[in-house]
């Protein structure tokens, strides 16, 4: 069994973010990257379901050498060797083409995503990766299942979950409860170094969405108190003032 | 030209979201001095479909194949795109529901559109270019951005534009496009919902609470406070972690980002990350024992004090308020 772990690169969720150039650009200054949290997920399922010799781990980055500390944290953490496709990551469609142009050359059984990247928030690239690859694509899993050739998936929904049955390749975007999220071992941080990197140029593709200015939500005014003992009074506040109940 | 927005259905019902992205999609297609087409994907009775005039759709194209009875995106997406070129749709509406972010990537992917997921606002159309603010950083900022591409697609928040009720005339058109057995290779083998609870993402009034509540046992109250008000509840991620409440129920950087109306935050100290998914609600009332907890420094209304004695009295006011 071949899968292959798509990792982002992101701000870690401790930052303050803040913008220069007109508010055009993330201040990257002084901010520390990590694995996108929900990609840590992806990754510990992917290192599960292969334990045992059952299969190998791919990370995939798209991004430029500065990045390569995050791809050597999922080595760490416990994929078999790893793909960076040198470029900027522009918008959500550039780089699942780069993925899905990357996946058309070696058989992965599935491409396991996470839900969203923290910076951006997309949630786009898994389902066009599918999209990409004319496979199907499962956005939210909670719970996936493998017996080798069928895997069993229950999605998100409003309000509850949905069972999804899908034989054959497919493409998923985990959330919590896919797997525990693995720590690296000294072994795992030390074997890290060693393991292979490739760097693979970026194929040329259209841009489609591109991000022209930044801003950060309007401060709010001074919090109103409320005594403790007169608690009751937030009720009325909120029908007659805030007009919300 | 013309706008087309597709309307999720859940047991042949639409919810509020869908109304809202209607009013959205009716008040782009104002914009662009164009009309409304609404694309419909499983059973859905005539009268239901008809209510979606009274948002501004005057057409709706009622796809009732019974292979699609189910939510398949691959598939869902094929049929959306089609009915896109058929109707020469400029822009795609969807709302940025669970399956909403299964389907619009593909969508977008058929059509060769930039997407835009979470919208907040209207489109802007000044100067030639075609921009749209979304959340960006998990709610720690807004992206102001531009799509390029011929065709857009845009998956609208939910409670972010609210329902306009413009009533136009509707026909309903049954559309029968071609569906490939490959494009349903996902199997829904079972849909669980809780139909008693309100839905977290799309809830206008959420009753939340951390780890302040010291244990699973003491959710009774926040239960009760949130039915009188008929609100959705919500949690820390501690305390999804520690299994006291689902997983679904966690908000913040790593859950989900929700914008009620009205946020009620009890015994959660306001770290950043928990900000990061709920600084958008409208209004937010913090309660907490510690009067230096962060969350004071973004709410609206606060209470210092003990929850197990404040909620109550919530409870009794509540009780009193709707008698
Ligand atoms: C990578 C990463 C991602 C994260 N993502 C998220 C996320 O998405 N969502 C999230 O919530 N957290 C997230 N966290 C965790 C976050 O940093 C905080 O640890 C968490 O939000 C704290 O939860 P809490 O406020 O319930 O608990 P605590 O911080 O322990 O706060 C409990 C509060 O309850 C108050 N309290 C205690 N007793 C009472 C009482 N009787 N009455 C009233 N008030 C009382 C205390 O004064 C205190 O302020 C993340 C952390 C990391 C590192
Ligand atoms: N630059 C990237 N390189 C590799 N994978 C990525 C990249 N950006 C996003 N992804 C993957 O796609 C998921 C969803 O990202 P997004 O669509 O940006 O929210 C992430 O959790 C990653 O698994």
């Amino acid at each position: 069994m071949k899968i292959l772990v798509c990792i982002s690169n992101v701000p870690d969720t401790t930052t303050k973010i803040t913008f220069t150039n007109d508010n055009t650009q993330f201040n990257t200054s002084g901010v520390l990257y990590i694995v996108n949290p929900y990609d840590e997920i992806a990754l510990s399922k992917a290192i599960e379901l292969c334990e045992g010799g059952k299969g190998t781990v791919t990370v995939v980055n798209v991004g430029e050498s500065a990045t390569d500390p995050t791809v050597r944290k999922a080595l760490a953490i416990g994929a078999d060797d790893a793909v960076r496709i040198n470029a900027v990551p522009r918008d959500a469609y550039f780089t699942a083409f780069q993925i899905a142009e990357y996946a058309k050359t070696t058989d992965f059984d599935m491409i396991l995503c996470g839900r969203e990247s923290i910076d951006y928030n997309g949630a786009q690239v898994a389902a066009m990766i599918g999209e990409l690859l004319d496979i199907p694509s499962i956005s939210i899993i909670k719970k996936l299942d493998y017996d080798g050739t069928t895997a069993t998936i229950e999605r998100e929904i409003e309000g509850g979950k949905e069972v999804v049955s899908v034989t054959g390749k497919f493409v998923a975007s985990c959330a919590e409860g896919v797997s525990e999220p693995k720590i690296p071992t000294m072994r795992g941080i030390m074997s890290a170094r060693t393991k292979p990197l490739q760097v693979i140029e970026a194929v040329a593709t259209e841009e489609l969405a591109k991000v022209i200015q930044f801003e950060t939500p309007a401060p709010r005014g001074a919090v109103k108190l409320i005594p403790a003992e007169d608690a009751a009074q937030l009720i009325g506040l909120l029908h007659e003032e805030a007009k919300v109940i | 030209m013309s706008v087309l927005v597709y309307v999720e259905q859940v047991e042949g019902k639409f919810k509020k979201s869908v109304f809202e992205a209607v009013s959205y999609a009716k008040a782009i297609a104002d914009k662009l001095g164009t009309t409304l087409t609404a694309i419909s994907i499983g059973n859905v009775a005539d009268s239901e479909l008809n209510a979606l005039g009274n948002y501004g759709a005057s057409k709706v194209l009622n796809v009732a194949a019974e292979e699609l009875k189910n939510f398949v995106n691959q598939a869902y997406a094929a049929v959306i795109a089609e009915a896109a070129t058929k109707e020469s749709a400029d822009v795609v509406v969807l709302s940025n529901s669970f399956s909403g972010k299964g389907l619009a990537p593909r969508v977008a992917v058929k059509l060769k559109a930039g997407l835009i997921d979470g919208a907040t606002e209207l489109p802007q159309l000044d100067g030639g270019k075609f921009t749209v603010k979304k959340t960006a950083f998990s709610g720690k900022a807004f992206a102001t951005t531009e799509l390029t591409s011929a065709v857009k697609v845009i998956a609208l928040n939910p409670n972010a534009f609210g329902v306009k009720d413009i009533p136009v005339e509707v026909s309903i058109e049954s559309f029968s496009p071609a569906v490939k057995s490959t494009d349903l290779l996902a199997i829904v083998k079972d849909i669980i919902r809780a139909t008693d609870k309100v839905s977290l993402p799309d809830a206008e009034l959420v009753v939340s609470a951390g780890r302040g509540l010291k244990g699973p046992e003491n959710w009774g109250m926040i239960e009760e406070l949130a039915g009188l008000l008929g609100a959705a509840t919500a949690c820390s991620k501690p305390v999804s972690d520690a299994d006291w409440r689902p997983h679904s129920e966690h908000v913040g950087q790593t859950g989900i980002a929700i914008s009620p109306n009205l946020y009620i935050a009890i015994g959660i100290s306001g770290a950043i990350q928990h900000l990061a998914g709920v600084s958008s609600s409208k209004v937010i009332v913090v309660i907490n024992k510690d009067p230096e907890a962060p969350f004071f420094k973004v709410a609206d209304y606060g209470i210092v004090g003990d929850a197990f004695e404040v909620v109550p009295k919530l409870i009794e006011a509540l009780k009193a308020h709707q008698a």
